[in-house]
């Protein structure tokens, strides 16, 4: 789950993290406030979306300006200006799609004196299993074009879970970042402290880009993108209460309230599926027969009859899709249940679009019966390439 | 001879009165492994009751610990359908009970969980599979976890996956191809895990039977790149066996997550290119369908 930057540094503030003064608003009338609350002599107006490249952004909308969805205020009306062009807008940046991303608000932060920038993050670092400090002294830039061009400029540090962040990695993370002085001092409290937000919040990516120096020597957290796992926040109510329901897609909001995971692509083949890895193999068959799909909503392991009617229902909802594939290979999941919740489905809402349905693995021979005995125009399919073959040439016309 | 497990194995299964413990149990007995009992705290002593397919009504002995139930049984392994919240206590008990086998199949344990487990496990005596896997199948003698048995036949291939779906792709292609199967293995897509690419291609390696691996991956993380590195290595000491592999996720988009299992691509570094070029260059043949795992062996058998 994702949190707007303003969130994130509340949450990192708690902890003890050097963040500016800064409040988040959603009305030109709050805004004002806001500016007169802060002490100047800058103000940094920041568009709030789940989705990184904002400075770099462009908006859609003709009256918002040429400047990116970061905007530096050098007066109060100058701040208010840029609040006043930018909310309610279309933000498009590298990570949003052609489609952008609404701003519905904003923070207004107080301005630094910028002395140098640094690049750091905490992640799970897959390889060794263990919680990862990625630390850079490129700030400010896109980490991952720096990972590609000058990867010597990139330390990675995993952390041993018995002892958490020792002095010797405090260390290492400021000889990395090349910090002296009161710069390093504060970089060894912060080390501990990020680690610890980590750690407590269940967080699965925490990137401070960029961490910055400021004239006086002190450190501070810059901009602030967080990520939580999200099969850990039944332990933290206070994190779910930042969800924000607006960055989502509808669709793939209902999903996640049957626990299906639910993604939006921009094809013509509905796709229901059981596991990640064969959705994935499932998008790439049907591509390589020359369609796309539309969306995936994959069911995991043990759904019943109710919810996989709704994943399927959740699928139809989608006027690009010109054809359906429901592709399972059963082994926590039986084949029956499956047949038996897409046909409750089909017979609830009428289906217009052709249907194509594989089912292999536990119970199959079960669930095949239950499609061919209802009478229902279904195509079945006997295998993965027949599947595929089917609802392509079925969307195509054929 | 066949990797992890055979008939000699003596599984436990933790969480066994559940709706998928018992269903599973029932399927693993069904399959003609010796499912020796199973753990659920506050039932010890009593009997848990399972219906096979063919209508047969069988019991268990239930048990309160992992340790006791090792101790009266003589189990060595334990398959794990534990509800994620208490899943990392529940690897955590079998560790301390020194269980050298443990399947979790348990799909949402929270990532954290697993790097305290995996720490864990690197000082322990325990092997871990999973989580989030459909498990390990020996065809014809001994079957822990999610995997449809009916699809497997004993063979010659090895199967092992980071998929617990396609896994059952692989295993069901090599059936209709007529290879069958030494031991199919899933080892799970969580990003954090017991068990990796390269400690089962080392089992595969040394296992006798098994004359060719089949290997699949998905975009994410470093571990097929890591295991071609291993084949390439080991090929240099003479180790070598006839390899396929597939990459899932070719075509997903950047920086989105796929599904559950937390397949995500981000800087070029483990897309599904990165991960081909990797294998190709060990001298596994990577097959650009999934549909075709098993007509690729044949074909790679016979050269």
């Amino acid at each position: 789950m994702n949190i707007h930057e303003h969130q994130a540094k509340e949450v990192l503030k708690s902890f003890g993290a050097p963040v500016a003064l800064g409040v988040a608003i959603t009305s030109v009338d709050q805004a004002k406030a806001a500016i007169d609350a802060l002490p100047g002599p800058l103000w940094v107006v920041k568009s709030q979306i789940h989705a990184g490249g904002r400075g770099k952004g462009k908006f859609l909308e003709k009256e918002a300006g040429e400047k990116g969805g970061v905007r530096l205020g050098f007066s109060k009306e100058q701040a208010l200006e840029h609040v006043r062009a930018m909310l309610g807008k279309t933000l498009v940046t590298a990570q949003t799609g052609a489609g952008g991303k609404q701003v519905n608000r904003i923070y207004i932060e107080d301005g630094a004196d910028i002395e140098k920038e640094l690049y750091l993050s905490l992640l799970v670092d897959r390889g060794t299993g263990k919680i990862a400090f990625v630390v850079s002294t490129e700030g400010g830039m896109d980490i991952e074009a720096v990972a590609h061009d000058t990867p010597d400029r990139i330390m990675t540090l995993p952390i041993e879970p018995s002892t958490g962040v020792t002095d010797a990695d405090a260390n290492a993370i400021c000889d990395a970042l090349k910090l002296v002085g009161q710069a390093r001092t504060d970089m060894i409290g912060l080390s501990r402290i990020l680690y610890k937000a980590f750690v407590e919040k269940d967080m699965a990516m925490l990137e401070i880009n960029p961490l910055i120096v400021m004239k006086d020597g002190r450190v501070r957290v810059l901009d602030a993108k967080v990520s939580f796992d999200g099969n850990a926040l039944f332990r933290h109510p206070d994190i779910q209460a930042l969800r924000d329901k607006s960055e989502e897609d509808e669709k793939e909001i209902e999903a996640s309230e049957w626990d299906l995971a639910y993604i939006a692509l921009d094809g013509t083949i509905g796709c229901m599926v059981n596991g990640a890895g064969l959705a994935m193999a499932t998008m790439d068959i049907i591509k390589l027969y020359g369609e796309e799909p539309a969306n995936f909503c994959d069911v995991g392991g043990g759904a019943g009859k109710e919810k996989v009617a709704a994943a399927f229902k959740i699928i139809m909802k989608d006027p690009k899709v010109k054809g359906i594939l429901v592709n399972i290979f059963g082994g926590i999941m039986k084949c029956d249940v499956i047949a038996e919740g897409v046909l409750a489905a089909v017979r609830e809402t009428n289906l217009a679009v052709p249907l194509v349905v594989r089912l292999e693995g536990t119970n199959a021979e079960l669930g095949k019966k239950i499609i061919k005995d209802s009478g229902l125009n279904v195509v079945p399919a006997n295998d993965l390439d027949d599947a595929a073959q089917k609802i392509v040439a079925a969307v195509k016309g054929k | 001879m066949s990797i992890l497990i055979d008939r000699n194995t003596r599984v436990l299964t933790q969480g066994m009165t559940g709706k998928t413990g018992t269903f599973h149990t029932e399927q693993g007995i069904a399959y003609g492994t010796q499912m020796v009992g199973g753990i659920t705290p506050g039932k010890g002593g009593t009997q848990w009751e399972g219906t096979l397919p063919d209508g047969r009504q069988v019991q268990r002995p239930l048990f309160n610990t992992v340790a006791e139930a090792r101790d009266k049984t003589g189990a060595n392994a334990t398959v794990i359908y534990v509800p994620p919240k208490f899943c990392a206590a529940a690897i955590e008990e079998a560790i301390d009970a020194e269980i050298p086998l443990i399947v979790t199949i348990t799909e949402g344990v929270p990532v954290l969980d697993m790097v305290r487990v995996k720490d864990k496990l690197a000082k322990s005596k325990s092997r871990l599979i999973g989580p989030n896997c459909p498990g390990v199948l020996t065809p014809g003698q001994c079957k822990i976890g999610i995997m449809p048995g009916s699809i497997f036949s004993k063979g010659n291939i090895g199967v092992l996956s980071r998929s617990g779906t396609l896994t059952y792709e692989a295993v069901f292609q090599t059936t209709s191809e007529g290879l069958g199967q030494t031991t199919a293995v899933g080892i799970g897509g969580d990003p954090v895990k017991g068990t990796d690419f390269i400690d089962v291609l080392e089992m595969f390696l040394a296992d006798d039977e098994t004359q060719a691996i089949i290997m699949i991956g998905e975009i994410g993380g470093s571990g097929e790149e890591d295991a071609a590195q291993f084949i390439k290595d080991e090929a240099k000491r003479g180790r070598r066996k006839p390899m396929v592999g597939f990459i899932a996720g070719r075509t997903a988009p950047k920086g989105r997550t796929m599904g559950h299992a937390g397949a995500i691509v981000s800087g070029g570094k483990g897309d599904a290119e990165s991960k081909i070029a990797a294998m190709e260059s060990a001298g596994i043949v990577v097959s650009p369908s999934p549909a075709r795992l098993g007509t690729t062996m044949t074909e790679v058998l016979k050269r």
